[in-house]
């Protein structure tokens, strides 16, 4: 895409205020989680910072390192403002390296099934299809419980469980464009398969997948926040936003409403965002969509 | 024809759907299962002699496309073979030349959208080594300039160009890779009639400029007449009628050719003379049997009926596929 092609973009897509509103927030919590130590008065993760008297204490609470808990403080005494940056940090850190990596994956292997066809296509797409008919929830669920903890696993779990979503788009898209006189004009040249495939049909069925990654960036975040809910996903040193919400939930009816709800709220947020984002490009990527 | 430079020998080209694997276990079963072949070519042979221009014409349908693609190296076809120079054109249905080269119909479609001008042009001379890496923008800017387009639109996209535009781009595309051959498939069909002119006079200019051999695909008599020293005419994937452009237009040999001739609306002698030919074009999926024509054909007897007649040469330099060759009358 150029220069002239992405202003045209950015002008179809500033007509939406929502959409607009949705993208501003969402790079204004990447911004919060990029600078999160230098805008948080805590390291949730360095353990000598936190003190249990200050535990469990609600929100506006000046504890005794002399600054307020805005937010309150978790079971540990933990700062929830800063617990809840830095877990959205790793939640999209999580998201995002998960979405890249199942997105070349996936594509990759959408297209290569596309583009040959027969057998090989068979092959891919069948256990796309296999993968594809129960839920995403259920294999990242056994594959986190069989690799257990930690950032690699995590990712590991979450691409496997995503990139059938990325191949099954993918191979629609290339399978359209395979069927197109530059693809043949390309194979009458000859040129080799490998260049067709990566020069040709990726850059050609690459909108519909950044589509599909923007919504499965959001999906990866909360399957990560589910996976730490059930206690499959990060280590509880380093709290993600999932484990946030599962540490407070027992103390919800105790009144401590503040552990969960706020991480609650701060996912929330992100995940709306990042679709509402994903819901324009794609309307603005659909030709049958336009006005 | 002894100096076949590319010879087209018996090629045939069958279109079977793929059955799917239900049918497959039906058919296993002895279940009457039914794949419906098309036979879009039928051993058709043919050979052009270095530097003619060949014109191959017909109705849609009739496999001139299918032809081209074989000769082109994109289809493999399904018995016979292309050989250029008696090396073959394709092996294990890869295309293993670089000596012929195609224009294809559609130049909306054939070039790649997100792909840069000066690109598509060395993307094969780089891919086989006909220039080097340092030389590739300076080669892409000559390439425009000899096909009547400014060099400094090597950094543009297709979508910034007009369709004659684009074919052109198209045409500097396929003469980068310094083919012998260029096939041309119904390459100013979907132009405006005006651009239509710019190109084929292009093609005209470029043949006699780099000595190219062409096979010309149109349904456009009037085209292949201003282009091509020959002219087959293809009629349910077979040739039914070879020879010389000038003669074949003057006295047909074929009915058929006659019938195409004919239906060309004309200009002079006022009012509509236009005049179709009767009937449709028969469903290449179940083929008339002996002469494909004789259905349509104004000239049949019951011998069209049982034998097909093979394509024999009637004068010298003219073939037709026609019993009743002899008594075709002129073109009116």
């Amino acid at each position: 895409m150029n220069a002239e092609a992405l202003r045209a973009f950015w002008d179809e897509f500033s007509e939406s205020r929502i959409s607009v509103a949705a993208l501003a927030v969402v790079l204004a919590i990447v911004a919060a989680a990029v600078c999160a130590p230098l805008i948080t008065p805590q390291d949730p993760y360095d353990l000598g910072n936190l003190s249990l008297s200050d535990a469990r204490r609600p929100p506006g609470f000046v504890g005794s390192k002399g600054y307020a808990h805005v937010l309150g403080t978790d079971a540990q005494g933990r700062d929830l403002y800063s617990a809840i940056l830095y877990g959205l940090r790793i939640s999209l850190q999580m998201g995002l390296v998960a979405g890249a990596i199942a997105l070349s994956i996936g594509g990759t292997l959408g297209i290569v099934a596309a583009y040959f066809g027969g057998r090989i296509e068979t092959l891919i797409m069948r256990i796309v299809d296999l993968q594809l008919s129960f839920p995403a929830i259920l294999l990242a669920l056994v594959l986190a419980a069989l690799l257990g903890q930690g950032k690699t696993q995590l990712v590991s779990a979450l691409v496997a469980a995503q990139y059938a979503y990325f191949a099954r788009t993918a191979f629609g898209a290339a399978s359209a464009e395979r069927r197109k006189d530059y693809v043949e004009a390309a194979a009458a040249t000859p040129l080799s398969g490998s260049r067709i495939v990566f020069r040709h049909l990726l850059p050609n069925s690459l909108p519909p997948l950044i589509v599909v990654a923007t919504v499965q960036v959001a999906n990866a975040i909360s399957l990560e926040a589910t996976l730490s809910f059930l206690g499959l996903g990060l280590p509880p040193t380093e709290p993600s936003l999932g484990m946030l919400i599962a540490n407070g939930f027992q103390y919800m009816m105790s009144g401590r409403y503040w552990i969960s709800v706020y991480p609650g709220i701060a996912l929330i947020i992100l995940i709306v965002a990042i679709n509402l984002v994903g819901d324009q490009i794609r309307d603005q990527l659909n030709p049958r969509l336009r006005r | 024809m002894s100096e076949g430079f590319l010879t087209i020998r018996e090629v045939s080209k069958r279109f079977a759907p793929q059955l799917g694997l239900g049918d497959r276990i039906a058919a296993r079963l002895g279940g009457a299962v039914e794949a419906r072949a098309v036979q879009a070519v039928s051993e058709v042979s043919l050979t052009i002699r270095r530097g003619e221009a060949l014109g191959l014409v017909g109705e849609s349908g009739c496999g001139k496309s299918t032809l081209g693609r074989v000769v082109a190296g994109i289809l493999p076809p399904s018995g016979g073979e292309v050989r250029l120079e008696q090396e073959p054109v394709m092996a294990n249905g890869r295309k293993t030349t670089t000596r012929i080269q195609t224009v294809f119909q559609d130049p909306f479609a054939s070039l790649d959208p997100r792909m840069r001008i000066g690109e598509t042009i060395t993307e094969g001379p780089l891919a086989h080594g006909l220039v080097k890496a340092a030389e590739a923008g300076s080669f892409a800017r000559r390439w425009l300039e000899t096909v009547g387009l400014d060099p400094d639109f090597v950094t543009r996209y297709p979508h910034q160009f007009s369709g004659g535009q684009r074919q052109r781009v198209a045409i500097a595309r396929a003469l980068a890779m310094a083919p012998d051959v260029l096939v041309c498939d119904e390459p100013v069909a979907s132009l405006d009639v005006s651009i239509q002119a710019q190109i084929v006079n292009l093609f005209l200019r470029l043949r006699r400029e780099l000595e190219l051999t062409m096979l010309f695909i149109s349904h456009d008599l009037g085209v292949v007449r201003h282009l091509c020293e020959r002219v087959a005419v293809m009629y349910l994937g077979r040739i039914v009628e070879l020879g010389p452009t000038g003669e074949v237009y003057a006295a047909p040999k074929h009915p058929y050719t006659r019938a195409l001739i004919e239906a060309v609306p004309k200009l002079s002698g006022g009012g509509a003379a236009f005049r179709p030919i009767a009937g449709e074009i028969p469903s290449p999926l179940d083929p008339p049997t002996a002469c494909a024509f004789h259905p349509r054909c104004p000239l049949a007897i019951a011998r069209c009926r049982i034998e097909r007649p093979a394509l024999r040469e009637v004068e010298p330099g003219r073939r037709a596929a026609c019993h009743r060759a002899e008594e075709v009358s002129p073109a009116a």
